[in-house]
């Protein structure tokens, strides 16, 4: 199972880009789609590292016959 | 996957924290649990070897196998508690990371009950 260690750059990218975005929009006078894209890119990266999470856990109840 | 890989992996991923920790601590918090994953993720596999080792150990010395896969589970559920609390006070949360921890003992400690039994029998069967 190869491990990407790229995932962390592309969580990094998309944290530059969303509070970029986010200082963009803020002095463009729209507070709330600032907002909305920051929840977006939260959510995105919550997917990304759930996923990452669920995989270890899996990992590791296989490695040590948990449950 | 040696320890320089490891280690660049780590610098890396603290720097990319910190650099997203002021603008939005969120991500920050993301990529520390990424990179903890990644790591513990890369070293699992030669944990694997160490453990088939020790269960040709207990198979040699004929120990019933249910305590070594007890002492297994107690490592993993040690392992998952302290990742837990960890991640939960990386991010400031001290309260949740020692409930974690609380809960973590709790378990442990019910996992270790029967061999306590099997111990407290043994003792008493050689007093005479």
């Amino acid at each position: 199972m190869t491990i990407n260690v790229d995932i962390i750059f592309k969580i990094a990218a998309i944290g530059i880009i969303v509070s970029v975005l986010n200082m963009v929009l803020n002095k463009a006078g729209r507070e709330e789609q600032a907002m909305m894209t920051t929840l977006v890119g939260i959510v995105v990266v919550l997917m990304m590292v759930i996923n990452l999470v669920s995989n270890l856990f899996d990992t590791v109840k296989t490695m040590f016959q948990l449950y | 996957m040696n320890i320089f890989q490891i280690v660049a992996i780590g610098v890396m991923a603290a720097i990319l924290a910190i650099l997203l920790k002021n603008h939005k601590p969120e991500f920050g918090i993301y990529i520390s649990i990424v990179a903890g994953l990644i790591i513990f993720l890369l070293v699992l596999s030669q944990l694997q070897s160490v453990i088939e080792i020790l269960n040709q150990l207990a198979g040699r010395i004929d120990i019933e196998d249910v305590y070594l896969s007890i002492v297994l589970k107690i490592v993993a559920i040690a392992y998952i508690a302290e990742f837990g609390a960890q991640v939960c006070r990386d991010a400031g949360e001290g309260v949740i990371a020692s409930k974690i921890e609380f809960a973590g003992k709790v378990l442990i400690m019910v996992m270790a009950v029967p061999i306590l039994v099997s111990l407290m029998d043994l003792i008493i069967n050689m007093v005479p």
